[in-house]
């Protein structure tokens, strides 16, 4: 298991490694909608003023803008909160972007509760059910700044629509950084359960799973953060190797990376399944980490899951 | 104003647009549904920049330098799809497939499927923004193409137009040019009485367009606009085109039924017997 360093921001790490392609693309171009400083297109615009283009709140038309910008053969980067990248501008990233095969990477900060004080009406929990649901469009939610660098390499090089999902807080480091588009990168081996985790909650089951290794159950953890196309086999593995599922996202349950887990499990390879998420409510305003243990994503609810799971899996009394 | 245009040239571009109409009615005729009203109502103008004023060739479809056209009025797409084929994109005898199941021809306008089609459309708003997006590549490239936009009056109702429309002015988009169908009509009835967009022409150059006013079934008139957009610097253009929902056909004149109604069998052969013509396809 890699433990779990520093936090770091994910931002940053997706503003530096544009920066780093737009140094080795000289076609690239990058839009944003007014939220430069926060999203870190920023850093680009700063280098690169020429291919930069900051056009104010219009989110939708930034989509259009961009799809169109990039059926001449560029590779194209539009930055906002999530909420406005796949709520405000929905039928504008389906038709613009992914109807037209536009070789355009949505990188969205902001997503989940973890957006804190801004409330409810900021704090989209929909956006992973939305994007995944278009043909065609990639999804990838890192988990740590090392994985937010190495996907936004791999969604650049990819062509095609991209939809990647970054989280306002610092998060720590829980991976080596290695990330492939459809594979899932198994934090920890375990036999007993499996945790499937995408974001910030990568690191509560990691911190779950550590607990449980140390009273002699064996969790295997799955880094999910390829949600689109997503690591099928590895999935329907830990359900064959370990029995039981406890899925873990900062989303909505409906539409996310658990109703995923659910519904390729029970149609391949049925085995419980947990789904700790956002349930069906909007958020409010509140200290993050203090809105991800209201809402049920608490550590405590990890692990009381976790051990409902191994008894009905016969694994403890 | 514009340069003499010699006589041959407006005779041809009235047969090609003549052909064009008597195609649309053929085709929704035969699809048993689509948009004769808007098509009917666009005919001059896609003719225009198709058969005039476009550096394109069916030769070369995806030549770098060529010039791009987005109907964002995705859902005329029947009088495109006429000018394409007429044009030598496609062959003449694949236009009455519209909308079937397996054919190019897509009820709204699909980029992948056919040459020469550089957006696909529909969803009204969107057009003007990527005509916006391709302007901007088309100038950071240094490359010579002009982007022209074909709108809807109804989606001048639509805010995402207006948001793409302050782009194209805010960037001084002079190798843009957007061209405004106004028929006045969208499905439920006339602009005005449902959501107005008058004075729309005001509009325009508020949001710092070259704005030209133009009768829009003229072709000396829309030639001339669109020689003055080509010379525009600095600045992109919009030219009003005041047209006639369902142009051509008198019995679809001024009528909003015809938005999204195929014509049936009478109907079909009544509209192209106005236009000179019979069910069968002519060979131009």
């Amino acid at each position: 298991m890699t433990p779990a360093g520093k936090p770091e921001s994910l931002r940053d790490a997706y503003g530096q490694t544009l920066v780093e392609l737009g140094d080795r693309d000289p076609h690239l171009a990058v839009f944003d909608a007014d939220l430069s400083g926060s999203t870190r297109t920023a850093m680009f615009g700063q280098k690169f003023p020429d291919r930069f283009y900051n056009v104010g709140v219009m989110e939708p038309t930034m989509m259009s803008m961009a799809a169109g910008m990039s059926l001449g053969g560029r590779t194209v980067f539009a930055s906002t909160f999530a909420v406005f990248a796949a709520g405000q501008a929905y039928n504008f990233v389906r038709q613009s972007i992914c109807y037209n095969r536009a070789n355009v990477k949505i990188v969205a900060t902001h997503g989940g509760l973890l957006v804190g004080g801004d409330g409810g009406t900021h704090q989209i929990v929909e956006d992973i059910g939305l994007m995944r649901g278009l043909p065609g469009m990639t999804v990838i939610v890192p988990a740590d700044a090392p994985t937010t660098r190495s996907a936004t390499r791999a969604v650049a090089e990819r062509e095609g629509p991209a939809y990647v999902r970054l989280t306002r807080e610092n998060l720590p480091t829980v991976t080596d950084g290695t990330f492939v588009i459809g594979k899932a990168n198994e934090l920890a081996a375990g036999t007993d359960l499996t945790i499937v985790a995408v974001g910030a909650m990568v690191a509560r089951g990691l911190e779950v799973a550590e607990e449980l290794r140390r009273v002699g159950v064996s969790v295997r953890v799955l880094d999910l953060a390829s949600v689109k196309p997503f690591d099928e086999p590895a999935l329907l593995r830990a359900a064959r190797d370990t029995g039981a599922i406890l899925v873990l996202e900062e989303h909505s349950v409906l539409t996310g990376v658990g109703a995923l887990v659910a519904s390729t499990t029970s149609e391949n390879y049925p085995v419980p399944v947990r789904r700790i998420g956002m349930p069906d409510l909007f958020g409010e305003s509140g200290e993050p980490w203090a809105l991800l243990d209201r809402y049920g994503m608490s550590t405590e609810r990890i692990r009381e899951e976790a051990w409902e799971l191994l008894r009905m899996r016969g694994k403890v009394q | 104003m514009g340069e003499e245009i010699p006589a041959g040239r407006l005779a041809t571009l009235e047969s090609n647009a003549r052909e064009i109409r008597r195609d649309i009615i053929r085709m929704t005729y035969a699809a048993g549904s689509g948009h004769p009203g808007g098509s009917l109502s666009v005919t001059d103008l896609l003719t225009a920049l198709i058969f005039h004023e476009l550096n394109i060739d069916p030769a070369h479809p995806e030549a770098p330098e060529r010039d791009r056209l987005v109907l964002s009025k995705g859902h005329a797409a029947p009088a495109l799809y006429a000018a394409l084929s007429l044009r030598g994109y496609f062959p003449r005898e694949e236009l009455v497939t519209l909308r079937q199941l397996g054919s190019r021809l897509q009820g709204h306008v699909d980029r992948h499927t056919l040459p020469c089609v550089e957006a696909s459309t529909g969803c009204l708003g969107q057009g003007t923004g990527m005509a916006v997006g391709m302007a901007l590549d088309a100038r950071l490239a240094h490359r010579p193409s002009r982007v022209y936009a074909v709108l809807g009056d109804g989606e001048c109702q639509a805010g995402a137009t207006w948001e793409a429309l302050m782009a194209g002015g805010h960037y001084h988009l002079s190798n843009l040019t957007v061209l405004l169908d106004r028929n006045g009509l969208e499905t439920d009835g006339s602009t005005e009485a449902l959501m107005g967009i008058e004075p729309i022409a005001d509009k325009f150059r508020a949001f710092r367009y070259h704005t030209i006013e133009i009768d829009g079934h003229s072709f000396p008139e829309i030639l001339n606009a669109l020689d003055e957009a080509r010379r525009t610097k600095d600045e992109p253009t919009a030219i009003v085109a005041r047209t006639v929902k369902g142009k051509g056909v008198s019995f679809m004149e001024g009528k909003h039924a015809w938005h999204g109604k195929a014509p049936n069998r009478a109907e079909a052969e009544k509209a192209l017997a106005e236009l000179g013509g019979t069910l069968e396809a002519s060979t131009p």
